[in-house]
């Protein structure tokens, strides 16, 4: 922790310098979407403006000197994600894209009437509507792991859930909306016992700590740039390399050939049969950057840093009177949902904005997580290890503010 | 009271605050001690789309004039219809219909409250002028 410093830290994200509503600005919004370190910024202005050229085309220099960065991009997410090839690195759009193709894909080709599909509870709607669009297509169906109020999976209704219907099973890591650190490694064994395939939906965990593919043992992993530092509309499909070699491509186009005939098309090996079209070389390559700078700072050290995060602002928001605080599970990252009294979530969020604090309110596009709850929403509040100890007294001044001006 | 006469007696009411959380309170006051929409028009169907906050609307034209029955779960948003219910509720539909609501600028109502503009304050504006309108045309026929 001894070189762990967040005002040093904080230089390194011009954004967060700033004043909103003549407010210093609490930027807590970070499950939506994390702001970028200069070297990011600094990375993408510099390709555009020294090294810009299409990838995988030209035999000129730009090009030739562009293809290496963007394929380094690929070694260092292989890296990051401990994989075991860098073909097994599919760059997408972003964690949305990555599932829709990989819904698209496995479905096709495996999935029949009457298979099922498991998810859970607490699914982000990008992991939920691509398997009900699959399942409608073949008749499938969707079983559901549920949770308790806490926000933890019932592993056991998990294990219930399992069958010889079951072919695959799709999951997320870490739950947006709640915080929830899931228990993959455990949950992929299980399911792997019946030969069944696993899809981690990263999105909140890739950016909150060290993530092994290879020790969680999933078939496929798939996360967002820009939740990780990096820039918007890049993605990642990690995919074992025996399931991406047996699955169909999900779009054609170029790149993504080893010939076109009228008659018959032979794709190119990985991962470039999942590669269709120009690829977003610029966000790759700032991404990869992206990973660099958090590695440069310590996966460990940021861990153990928003670990004193979620302990202090969980003290200090559970001491709040009328505060309630949704997703109290026991192995959980910096996200805290909640609801102030009977005051509406959207004039908290309106409040809070003029108060300087960003924070997302709403349903986090987790419409079924909020049904057990019997709620619409929740005032999200999401910390990454930029924010402070300081900030969090600042969100709890202003609740009581708010409560305040509420007459509550 | 004309529509003119009603919005100068709001922005004299509001002047005197000069800073936000003066005005959000005042807001959420009137919020508070606005009626609720009738049980029968809280419907499914009267619910204003692709609002952030659920918001129902509700409008009938009695002797010639509108009559407006708006709620929302956001006493912020409320308090603000309280204030649009109060200009243009009982007015005829041409007055409404071509209203100048130029008090959400004097009291700075855009500027404080700048999502609502996008989501809410603009389309519940835009809804009342268009029923508005729609009962104009309606009396026109019916003459």
């Amino acid at each position: 922790m001894s070189t762990f410093d967040v005002k040093k830290i904080r230089k390194d994200f011009p954004i967060l310098n700033q004043k909103v509503h003549g407010q210093p600005l609490v930027y807590f919004d970070n499950g939506a979407t994390t702001q970028k370190p200069k070297v990011v910024i600094d990375t993408i202005c510099e390709l555009y403006s020294e090294h810009n050229s299409n990838v995988h085309r030209g035999v000129h220099y730009l090009s030739e000197e562009l293809t290496k960065m963007y394929e380094m991009a690929r070694e260092k997410i292989k890296d990051y994600l401990n994989a075991q090839h860098s073909h097994e690195i599919i760059f997408t759009a972003g964690t949305t894209a990555s599932i829709n193709s990989l819904a698209y894909s496995f479905g096709e080709e495996y999935i029949k009437k009457d298979d099922e599909i498991i998810v859970s509870e607490m699914e982000h709607h990008s992991n939920i509507v691509p398997w009900q669009i699959i399942a409608d297509r073949k008749g499938a169906k969707l079983r559901i792991i549920p949770m308790n109020d806490k926000g933890e999976l019932l592993i056991d209704e998990y294990k219930k859930l399992i069958n010889s219907k079951t072919k695959i099973v799709a999951i997320v890591h870490t739950s947006n909306s709640l915080g929830t650190i899931n228990p993959v490694k455990e949950m992929v064994a299980m399911a792997h016992k019946k030969n069944i395939p696993v899809l981690i939906d990263g999105t909140q965990a890739i950016q909150h700590g060290k993530i092994d593919v290879q020790d969680i043992d999933c078939d496929f992993y798939a996360f967002s740039g820009h939740k990780i530092y990096g820039p918007n509309g890049i993605g990642v499909l990690y995919g074992k390399e025996d399931w991406l070699k047996k699955l169909p491509p999900y779009q054609g186009g170029g790149d993504m050939i080893d010939r076109v005939t009228f008659e018959k098309t032979t794709y190119a090996d990985l991962p470039f049969k999942f590669e269709a079209g120009t690829p977003n070389y610029i966000g790759a390559i700032g991404l990869g950057v992206a990973l660099d700078y958090l590695n440069s700072i310590g996966l460990e050290n940021i861990q153990e840093y928003e670990k004193k995060l979620l302990d202090y602002a969980t003290t200090k928001l559970t001491a709040i009177d009328g505060l309630k605080l949704y997703g109290t599970a026991d192995n959980k990252i910096c996200i805290f949902s909640f609801l102030l009294d009977n005051i509406h979530a959207y004039d908290v969020g309106m409040s809070l904005d003029r108060m300087g604090v960003a924070v997302r309110i709403g349903h986090h596009c987790t419409h079924p997580l909020w049904d057990h709850y019997k709620i619409d929403g929740s005032v999200r509040a999401s910390l990454v290890f930029y924010n402070t100890i300081e900030e969090i007294d600042i969100l709890c001044e202003s609740v009581k503010k708010i409560q305040k001006m509420f007459g509550v | 009271m004309t529509i003119k006469e009603i919005q100068a007696e709001i922005i004299n009411e509001v002047k005197g605050f000069d800073n936000w959380m003066d005005k959000n309170s005042y807001l959420i006051k009137l919020g508070k001690e606005a009626p609720s929409i009738s049980p029968e028009h809280k419907t499914e169907k009267n619910i204003i789309r692709g609002c952030q906050v659920t918001t129902w609307f509700y409008s009938e034209l009695k002797d010639g004039k509108v009559f407006y029955e708006i709620d929302s779960m956001s006493m912020m948003i409320k308090g603000i219809i309280s204030l649009l219910i109060r200009i243009l509720s009982g007015q005829k539909p041409e007055d409404i219909k071509t209203a100048d609501l130029y008090f959400i600028d004097k009291i700075d109502l855009s500027e404080d409250f700048s999502p609502l503009r996008a989501n809410s304050l603009f389309k519940l504006v835009n809804q009342m002028k268009s029923e508005a309108a729609f009962y104009e045309a309606e009396m026109k026929k019916g003459k």
